[in-house]
């Protein structure tokens, strides 16, 4: 059979260089594919390139835009990068962010003229709980009865999809909206408050980057952060150091959906303002990419959100400007997780060129020197 | 009683596109491998399929055209994940994002497309007999063809010799590697060959099932087709069984709206995907149960000679 001359030899130790040149190289793959495809389908590949690296940060409002996507998107994925971290598969954060955002649009709905700001504090909480609670749905099916988180998170997005859109459909369509299904813009006062009169940026940007603090501090600097890390990713030695990988479990799947759910209730809260029943972006599965090409790392995720906001942003002016489906967007976010993974291999492998001729007596005395040795390790036990 | 009848044959046509997709993804799963992209070849085949219909007007044509988009597909997360090693689980989900996204940027030309005339399927003579004629013989080949496809597999799995080198490669392909089968091709052919089923599933879907296009029509059934094989424990006449049960809870639904009851549709929607997690829940509740019957290195990567 046909044969490569290439090789992958496992190196020793995970190269750091390649932990930070892989999502680059990733990125350079998917712009080679991406001008690509756009010469494909006769458009300007140049125009393409402007309308996904350069419109995005080329004024104030446009950048103000392009944080308001990257919010909720590294919130999520900061929860996200904790729960993969412990080796729990939450891959439902599309579902808890829908949930939160429910959460928070009910109690928003509840103000009216005469609330106080506090509500606010109210809205963002229920919508956390939200996604807590629709997480813990997990957890909980996975603690007590061994069932798959994978295929439990996920499932559950399709639930909270239909919960959102009976709510939007039924009890909590505006009766004043001609029939559309949405409910009523929220009271002033429910709203998250903006960072700037002339941008859509709020505090929830604020938050999210506390959140990078926070899980930065709880992952590299707290016991608490180690047991985490050791209970999902070694159970054997997290029971041996006494370390709860149920706890484990549980932790994760609470913050990761915590997390979803807040960035659903800033949403719902901040720049939709009203129940639809088009809350759900893909923001949840868009953070799993953003975890992964982040690194799982609190920094490196503030860098893959921006990065996953301008794939958003370009997916929009690429359909108004250039007559492309939007859908565009999934494409490149697809395309970037696949490059980074197959990326990734270098990390733990050297890639060799090896010519097909025989091996040398070198190789063969190495060999030999290798079995002899594996022999004698047998030998012993 | 005609009611019912048109009920079976339904279940059993929902049932088909479950059973296609699960017995694909059992293939792979008995090799060791877990393709989480179902959903995204899935949805990609189906627009492969239908598209090619549209512009060749048989339906065969677009069977294969979804069954090698699927094949493709899936020889692309195939050599990652069996050569590159990289992880099956983020692999997969890859997959089925792009998949998400591919065929909807692909299909938008094709949402307002429709078909020739789909034809009716009879078999003769067994199709006039009162009421188990319309229930099981007024049905697309297709129907028939799983049902086989399925018994055929069983044979293949647990009779032959090359059956039981897929399921040395998916329970030790340590030992498969010392015996001498190359491992790793093994492990790709039974990839591509679940992704070609998978593309089938798509296909199915969208040519003769629904038939039409609609962004993220597939709705999920690639991520149940996958949980159909944990129900089975494994067991290609489990999965078959297991596939008409839940074509079944997504045909109640519609038949609780024909019957007008008076739940909100969306709660009906939701049955087929809270059906899965209670079973999924159910059966996973021995883990003991589970770990008998799971291939031995289901989701683990093979590097062979290191």
């Amino acid at each position: 059979m046909f044969k490569l001359p290439l090789q992958l030899v496992p190196r020793a130790e995970v190269s750091r260089w390649w932990t930070f040149a892989s999502p680059l190289l990733a990125l350079l793959f998917t712009i080679i594919i991406g001008i690509a495809l756009f010469a494909a389908l006769g458009k300007d590949p140049v125009q393409g390139l402007r309308v996904f690296l350069w419109e995005p940060v080329k004024s104030g409002y446009a950048l103000g835009e392009l944080m308001v996507k990257a919010t909720p998107l590294l919130i999520i994925a900061l929860g996200l990068a904790l729960c993969f971290r412990s080796n729990v598969w939450n891959i439902g954060a599309e579902g808890q962010f829908i949930i939160g955002g429910v959460c928070a649009g009910g109690v928003a709905l509840l103000a009216d003229a005469g609330t106080g700001r506090w509500i606010v504090l109210a809205v963002v909480l229920a919508g956390a709980l939200g996604g807590m609670l629709w997480a813990g749905l997990t957890a909980l099916l996975r603690d007590k009865f061994n069932a798959n988180e994978i295929l439990v998170s996920l499932m559950l997005v399709y639930v909270a999809d239909m919960v959102l859109s009976y709510l939007v459909y039924g009890p909590w369509k505006d009766p004043n909206g001609y029939n559309f299904p949405q409910s009523k813009t929220f009271e002033a006062v429910t709203r998250i408050p903006k960072l700037f009169a002339s941008s859509r940026m709020h505090m929830g940007l604020l938050l999210g980057l506390l959140g990078v603090a926070a899980l930065w501090v709880f992952l590299f600097r707290t016991r608490a952060g180690f047991a985490q890390l050791v209970g999902g990713q070694a159970p054997a030695a997290a029971r041996y150091a006494g370390f709860s990988s149920r706890r484990a479990l549980w932790t994760a799947l609470l913050v990761s959906g915590g997390a979803a759910g807040l960035a659903g209730g800033l949403e719902v809260a901040g720049p939709i303002g009203q129940i639809t029943p088009y809350i759900p972006a893909g923001y949840g599965f868009a953070a799993i990419i953003v975890a992964f090409v982040g690194r799982l790392h609190p920094v490196g995720i503030v860098f893959s959100a921006v990065l996953m906001s301008m794939f958003y942003i370009g997916g929009e002016l690429a359909q108004s400007r250039m007559g492309l489906p939007k859908s565009i967007t999934g494409v490149f976010q697809g395309l970037l997780l696949f490059s980074l993974l197959a990326c990734d291999t270098l990390m733990a492998y050297r890639l060799v060129f090896k010519r097909k001729t025989a091996l040398t007596h070198v190789d063969i005395a190495q060999a030999a020197t290798k079995n002899i040795a594996s022999l004698a390790t047998k030998e012993r036990v | 009683m005609e009611t019912y009848a048109l009920l079976l044959a339904a279940t059993l046509n929902a049932g088909t596109v479950l059973a296609i997709a699960a017995l694909g993804l059992l293939i792979n799963e008995k090799a060791g491998i877990v393709n989480l992209g179902a959903e995204g070849i899935m949805l990609c085949s189906a627009i492969a399929g239908f598209a090619a219909v549209v512009h060749s007007g048989n339906d065969w044509v677009g069977f294969a055209a979804g069954m090698g988009a699927g094949a493709l597909l899936a020889a692309v997360f195939g050599v990652l994940v069996i050569w590159l090693n990289t992880n099956q689980y983020a692999t997969g989900l890859a997959l089925s994002l792009f998949g998400a996204g591919f065929s909807a940027f692909v299909g938008i030309n094709y949402v307002q497309e429709k078909l020739p005339e789909r034809p009716q399927f009879a078999l003769p003579w067994l199709s006039d007999i009162p009421l188990l004629g319309s229930a099981f013989f007024k049905q697309h080949p297709m129907v028939y063809l799983v049902v086989a496809f399925a018994a055929v597999l069983v044979w293949w799995l647990y009779r032959t010799r090359s059956g039981l080198v897929l399921r040395s490669v998916g329970e030790s392909p340590e030992s498969a590697h010392a015996l001498g089968y190359p491992v790793r091709r093994i492990r790709l052919a039974a990839v591509v060959a679940g992704g070609a089923l998978c593309g089938l599933a798509g296909a199915y879907l969208a040519i003769i099932y629904t038939p039409l296009w609609v962004e993220g029509m597939v709705a999920g059934k690639g991520w149940i087709a996958l949980a159909l094989t944990t129900f089975a424990t494994w067991r290609p006449a489990r999965v078959l069984l297991g596939s008409y049960l839940f074509g079944g809870v997504t045909m109640l639904q519609f038949h609780l709206q024909g019957l007008g009851v008076d739940v909100p549709s969306q709660f009906l929607t939701m049955l087929p995907y809270v059906a899965t997690i209670v079973v999924l829940a159910l059966i996973s509740r021995n883990p003991g149960w589970i770990r008998i019957n799971m291939p031995g290195s289901l989701g683990k990567p093979f590097y062979p000679g290191a």
